[in-house]
């Protein structure tokens, strides 16, 4: 039963699961570069959202169309890849069609139909999502962090799947068609296929046998490896997003979208200067507590955070929702999630090749991230509210805002005003707080 | 007609309670914009004969400014100071007319030992009316008026329908923009946006909005909070001055319900 095609494949087929598993593990390693975000509770809220939000797909929904045709994709590809199970097992064993049995012939073929159904729906749909990109030009697509490899590799996940799901098809028809001829031995007569079986005649009265078996072949091990090469790609593409989606959605945040967080270790220090009873010049108790406030760099980001910059597929809802966006300004959010991966990416190639002392002088704010950016930001949630998978730009932006404030005190100049009116009267305004309750006279 | 108004060192020294403390915020007690939306507040509390208390001198900004600005430090030392003070009155219910202290006292100040219930001008006064304590009678039947979701009571904490249940109580036409509810557009005004001149662009945030609320051809544009109301009327100043009324709800109710 073994040979030397099975000993190829199995080469192919443990090389690349190795290679993923592999890389998967840098980008964990990555995510762990940074800050423990704590404990998650509420786990039955938590695996709701996994299920509505990244199975569901719920939040796609607000543009019904396009939340058809990418659950269609979607659901396509995972139905299609039960297949590759079979393709898997007559690989290693250099058999082929291994499930197929003629006393379940009808169970075969329903699949397989099924199979060739989703393919040809996920093909039409991959069209219109190549047509949307390339030829109506819709504007999200079209945003100045977009430019380069974030547009190429939009449009190569099409492609792909593309060949693949063609590649799955011709496979099918050219092997119905050697059914028929002197090579039946080796392809059981499986009964004609939905859609494969359309054109098989055509390449039966077409081609030689000799073509015919060498295009078969060609397709299942073409096939099967760009099914692999897919698995790999999705590591240093968006599309990691379709893995990340589950986990990025289990950990998103539960609580009112208004709510910040609370800096525990600011609250530390303010109460002791509130406290007449701690002297607050006294030593720090632990050197711990000399950490540094808000976010400059990647690691001051927490895990959760890198992990929804894994997680994006730069589809740009939120940059085109974002109302300093639309009015001109710099900022966009999805270029905060793209900086984020590229900055995290970089620190983790620089500590694979270069040793954990290495330092590049780089970090994600100003050399990545530009103080305007951050500024421009009107802390609506707009960004939150509009992503498919529930990423939350705006906390990396107000904790890049807390670094610029606390560490480097570099507000623009009008905060910095506030802030010491703030300090001073207890209001944003030049009032004293002795006529707070003025008002009351008014009239 | 003059507004009834005592402060919670008033009403302890009286030995009376209150049954909620209205937080007035800064923007509230100072900018005048804002006081008139304030004193309409305390005209239907009056009306309604709630027994509230402010905290008047006391009171000092929320934080939520410095907050969003970044400035942790800042915000912890309002929100510390604040919270003694709603603690030495046991203060347990708040009502604000400001989106933004509601999100801060409301969800912000637990972690640092303040727990209340918070409620916006809106719902306390849609429960006022549930209590059958105030009436609305639909005084403003057929009249179109757009309402604009702030973000810290729409996105922020989930509020969009009780604002528009009193605007429909009053009969109000309510026309729709485009981007409303989860999906409405900021007035530009939000995460400290109010202070400080905006970063270079090619509109400005609020005339975009602006824009938008003046294509529903309503004739008054409703707001819930003071900062988009400055935000609108600065929209309305640039566009067509005087062509359309912007208004917060506590106002509308208490023009239509002649209180």
């Amino acid at each position: 039963m073994f040979s030397v095609s099975s000993l190829i494949f199995s080469i192919i087929f443990f090389g690349s699961c190795f290679l993923f598993y592999r890389n998967i593990n840098i980008i964990i390693r990555n995510i762990y570069l940074g800050k423990d975000p704590g404990k998650f509770e509420q786990s039955k809220e938590r695996w709701k959202q996994v299920f509505f939000i990244a199975f569901g797909q719920k939040k796609m929904f607000k543009k019904p169309l396009v939340a058809i045709l990418h659950l269609v994709v979607y659901l396509g590809f995972v139905i299609i890849n039960i297949e590759i199970i079979e393709i898997i097992l007559d690989g290693i064993l250099n058999t082929h069609r291994i499930l197929f049995s003629p006393k379940w012939a009808n169970v075969y073929r329903f699949l397989i139909n099924s199979f060739e159904l989703c393919a040809v729906l996920v093909l039409t749909s991959v069209i219109v999502f190549l047509i949307r990109r390339n030829v109506i030009k819709i504007k999200r697509f079209f945003s100045e962090e977009m430019k380069g490899w974030p547009t190429l590799d939009g449009n190569l996940i099409l492609i792909f799947e593309i060949f693949l799901m063609s590649a799955f098809l011709t496979m099918n028809a050219a092997d119905l068609a050697l059914q028929q001829t002197s090579l039946s031995y080796k392809y059981p007569n499986t009964g004609s296929f939905l859609i494969s079986g359309l054109f098989s005649p055509y390449l039966a009265n077409t081609l030689s046998l000799n073509s015919l078996f060498i295009l078969e072949r060609f397709c299942w091990w073409f096939h099967i490896i760009g099914i692999f090469g897919f698995l790999n790609y999705l590591v240093i593409s968006k599309h990691l997003h379709i893995l990340f989606a589950f986990p990025n959605t289990y950990y998103a945040n539960l609580k009112p979208k208004g709510q910040l967080t609370t800096m525990e270790s600011v609250t530390n220090e303010v109460k002791s200067m509130l406290d007449p009873n701690i002297d607050s010049f006294a030593q720090p108790a632990s050197p711990a507590s000399v950490e540094r406030f808000g976010v400059k760099d990647v690691k001051d980001l927490n895990r959760i955070q890198l992990l929804n910059a894994y997680s994006c597929t730069e589809c740009g809802r939120c940059t085109a929702e974002c109302p300093a966006n639309l009015t001109g300004k710099k900022l966009s959010p999805r270029k905060i999630m793209m900086d984020v991966r590229d900055r995290i990416e970089e620190v983790g190639r620089n500590l694979d090749v270069k040793g954990e002392k290495y330092n590049d002088n780089k970090s994600l704010l100003n050399d990545y991230i530009k103080p305007e950016e951050l500024w421009a930001c009107t802390s609506c949630n707009a960004c939150v509210e509009a992503c498919p998978l529930n990423i939350d730009p705006l906390s990396i932006i107000i904790d890049m805002r807390r670094y610029l404030v606390m560490e480097q005190s570099a507000a623009p100049s009008e905060l910095n005003t506030i802030f010491s009116n703030i300090e001073n009267n207890g209001a944003p305004w030049q009032f004293s707080a002795a006529d707070r309750l003025n008002w009351k006279n008014d009239e | 007609m003059g507004i009834t108004v005592k402060t919670m060192s008033d009403l302890v020294a009286q030995g009376e309670n209150a049954e909620i403390l209205y937080w007035v915020g800064s923007a509230g007690s100072f900018d005048d914009r804002a006081k008139k939306i304030t004193r309409s507040f305390v005209k239907i509390m009056n009306h309604a004969k709630v027994n509230f208390g402010v905290l008047g001198t006391e009171e000092s900004a929320s934080g939520d400014v410095a907050k969003r600005a970044g400035n942790e430090f800042l915000f912890q030392m309002q929100a510390l100071m604040n919270i003694e003070i709603l603690n030495s009155y046991n203060i347990t219910r708040i009502v604000t007319t400001c989106p933004h202290d509601y999100n801060t006292l409301k969800n912000e100040y637990k972690d640092l030992g303040g727990v209340y219930e918070v409620l916006h001008h809106t719902e306390f006064i849609s429960e006022l009316i549930q209590d059958k304590r105030l009436i609305l009678s639909d005084n403003l039947k057929g009249m179109k008026i757009t309402y604009h979701d702030p973000c810290y009571l729409g996105r922020g904490n989930g509020i969009f329908n009780t604002p528009r249940e009193l605007l429909k109580a009053m009969g109000v036409e309510l026309v729709e923009m485009k981007r409303f509810k989860r999906t409405s557009f900021c007035c530009g005004a939000g995460g400290a946006q109010m202070f400080k001149e905006p970063e270079k662009g090619t509109q400005d945030i609020n005339i975009n909005r602006t824009q938008e609320a003046m294509n529903t051809k309503a004739k008054t544009i409703a707001t819930a909070c003071a900062f988009c109301n400055t935000m609108i009327t600065d929209g309305v100043k640039f566009l067509a001055e005087g062509s359309v009324d912007v208004l917060d709800i506590a106002e509308l109710i208490v023009k239509s319900q002649n209180l």
